[in-house]
């Protein structure tokens, strides 16, 4: 089975798409010939040619609103926003058009696209350059928006996500790019909305996702030491919410971490615990925790950002303090 | 170069119709059978009958909230318009868009935006569609002359002319932006002088005169449909109504409306026919009255319409399938 990175899964995904269907682009500042700032994407410039592989201005919301004005008329396009701090540059044309377009018009057009972006912090970026959009994009119902943890789901995810006939961000983390994993062959476009039980658990259900689902197996290994055995699912889908596979975990375990890369405020996570309370409150036997960002930005000094970003160590104190409850 | 005589006619009427659906529309509003917000385009119709008459079919448009005159010129029924004005299911966006978002697929009309300048990036959009599936159709999009003092504005211009795509800007200056002086905002005299920035061709064109219009946009639309790009076209216009809802307009210069009445655009074409001997008083007002006939029998169709169920709040938020 070949084994790639994260990075490698991305460009082989909008490759085979874009061998397999005429009518998928893909545009973004400096993806073509220069191959993307985190080298994600070269050579699909050499290969599929500039005028379905293409350069665009520094414009994110002309970027974004092309992209647009192409899905509704018949191509099926890939837009790149580059870091996902961005999307607040481009969010008339996320959250007013793109979210809206299908809906006011009352169904009149299908909206069959895809925008990347790299997110995510630890490596020293500083406050503009290092955030997580989930939670942004969370708000906006027309939207799905896929968080790829694995080399094989962001292949999957990513051909999943360009097949879709709905928009859907697909966000990359950066911390994850150099990870290697395997991708058969044979790996074929996923469904968006699934979640997966990563390491099954019957002690406490742990929530997370991509950077933060690494730290959480981390801190789940070495639990598992002691005898504690932790469930770990992968969200891989904050939009749609895979709630089935989180109540059953809870219904086994009964005792839930959210593990996010976000501020407290209006987290994903808020919705997880939400979920829990309306439709899993008789499972739980203990308060839910969610460990996050807090009320605090995310820093440059490397202590600062260490501190800021949910670590091992948090989410280890986490799940025990759960389990002690 | 003038319009065919049946160009003309159908010019004609689409005017009268606009002209009437939007002062029926003002009536309906007041009379609290449209809610919110209701931007009319009465003094601006020459601007969309004179630039439909130059688009073909699978052309692309995109326009603003300020849009009832597009909509219909490119053949938006009555029907679709006043059901979608009162918020009905059988409105043309099944009463989910309203005055603000009039949007019809079938005859290429992308969509009304109520957010200032976000309608010309969609339309590059298409016209990248008409490029890469090299189709010979053209987008084009309308705007205000406030809109051109919006980023979305800029970054549009700036990216169809590098990817010269078959898109037109259609600005309609009516000389106001909301309540402001369009002089008050904005530091040049005319708008096509913009283009120059972003090396297309700005024109500059009476939107009162629907053949002026239909001229420039006519060439225009060859030059984007033979692969030379985009351009910016402006058409200097008045609207006579208030900017929305019940302004009267107050912060207008005294006897300036009086001025722009006497360059109506419906009176314009009418005597132009009228002088070429394509019409006469009486044709005219058979036309005027099978108009109002028009409109009123899709006004009266449309209150008797039923609202949308309840259930289709879900509906088409995403796509099933
Ligand atoms: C981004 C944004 N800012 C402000 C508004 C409020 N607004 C609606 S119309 C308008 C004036 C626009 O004037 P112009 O572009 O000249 O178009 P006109 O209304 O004259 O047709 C304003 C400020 C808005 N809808 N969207
Ligand atoms: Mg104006």
């Amino acid at each position: 089975m070949p084994e790639m990175t994260y990075r490698e899964a991305v460009a082989k995904a909008l490759a085979d798409e874009l061998a397999s269907d005429p009518d998928v682009i893909f545009f973004g500042e400096d993806v073509g010939e220069a191959g993307g700032v985190f080298k994600v994407t070269p050579g699909l410039y050499e290969r599929f040619g500039g005028d379905r592989v293409r350069d665009t201005p520094i414009s994110e919301q002309a970027i974004i609103g092309t992209a647009l004005g192409a899905a509704i008329t018949g191509l099926r396009p890939v837009a790149e926003l580059m870091f996902a701090d961005f999307v607040p540059v481009a969010l008339d044309q996320i959250a007013n058009q793109v979210a809206k377009y299908r809906y006011m018009s009352g169904g009149q057009f299908v909206v069959p696209l895809t925008i990347r972006a790299a997110q995510g912090g630890g490596n020293g970026f500083g406050t503009q350059h290092s955030q997580c959009a989930e939670s942004w994009l969370m708000n906006f119902p027309g939207i799905k928006v896929v968080s790829p943890s694995t080399p094989v789901d962001m292949y999957g995810l990513l051909r999943g996500a360009i097949r879709e006939n709905n928009p859907v961000f697909v966000l990359e983390h950066k911390g994850l790019y150099n990870l290697k994993g395997e991708v058969p062959d044979d790996t074929a476009p996923m469904n968006l909305g699934e979640a997966k039980v990563v390491r099954a658990g019957s002690h406490v259900t742990v929530v997370a996702s991509q950077l933060m689902l690494h730290r959480a197996l981390e801190a789940a290994a070495a639990l598992a030491k002691e005898g504690i055995e932790v469930e770990v699912i992968d969200l891989r889908s904050f939009v749609p919410l895979d709630k089935t596979t989180i109540l059953q975990s809870l219904a086994k375990t009964n005792r839930l971490v959210v593990v996010e890369e976000a501020p407290h405020q209006a987290g994903w996570g808020g919705d997880i615990v939400s979920l829990a309370a309306d439709e899993g409150v008789y499972w739980l036997a203990a308060p839910v925790k969610r460990v996050n960002m807090g009320g605090a930005l995310i820093a440059y000094s490397p202590p600062l950002e260490d501190e800021v970003l949910p670590n091992v160590g948090r989410i280890t104190r986490a799940i025990r303090d759960v389990l002690a409850a | 170069m003038t319009l065919e005589l049946d160009a003309r006619q159908r010019a004609l009427k689409q005017m009268l119709e606009i002209r009437l659906a939007e002062e029926k529309i003002q009536e309906l509003f007041l009379a609290n059978l449209i809610r919110g917000t209701t931007h009319l385009a009465i003094g601006q119709e020459a601007v969309a009958a004179g630039s439909t008459a130059a688009l073909i079919p699978g052309d692309k448009v995109t326009c603003t909230y300020r849009g009832h005159h597009h909509a219909l010129a490119l053949g938006m029924t009555l029907r679709g318009m006043m059901g979608e004005m009162m918020g009905k299911a059988t409105g043309a966006c099944k009463g989910k868009g309203g005055s603000m978002h009039m949007t019809d697929a079938t005859i290429g009309l992308l969509g009304a935006n109520a957010i200032v300048g976000a309608q010309l990036p969609i339309a590059l959009g298409a016209a990248l569609t008409a490029q890469v599936k090299k189709t010979g159709n053209i987008a084009v999009t309308f705007f205000g002359e406030a809109a051109s003092n919006i980023g979305a504005f800029h970054e549009a211009l700036n990216m169809a002319s590098i990817w010269k795509l078959p898109v037109l800007f259609i600005c309609e200056n009516n000389l106001y932006g909301e309540y402001s002086v369009w002089s008050k905002t904005t530091p040049i005299q005319n708008i096509a002088d913009r283009a120059a920035a972003y090396n297309i061709p700005g024109v500059m064109v009476d939107g009162q005169d629907t053949e002026a219009v239909y001229q420039v946009v006519k060439t225009a639309a060859d030059r984007a449909r033979t692969g030379q790009g985009p351009s910016l076209i402006e058409c200097k216009t008045y609207r006579y109504r208030g900017h929305s809802r019940t302004d009267t307009a107050p912060y207008r210069k005294p006897g300036e409306l009086d001025e722009w009445l006497q360059r109506d655009p419906i009176n314009i074409l009418k005597e132009r026919m009228i002088a070429d001997g394509q019409l006469d008083e009486v044709e005219y007002e058979e036309l005027r009255q099978a108009a109002e006939t028009a409109v009123v029998d899709a006004i009266e169709w449309a209150k008797n319409e039923p609202f949308p169920a309840l259930e289709s709040l879900y509906a088409d938020v995403y796509y099933e399938g």
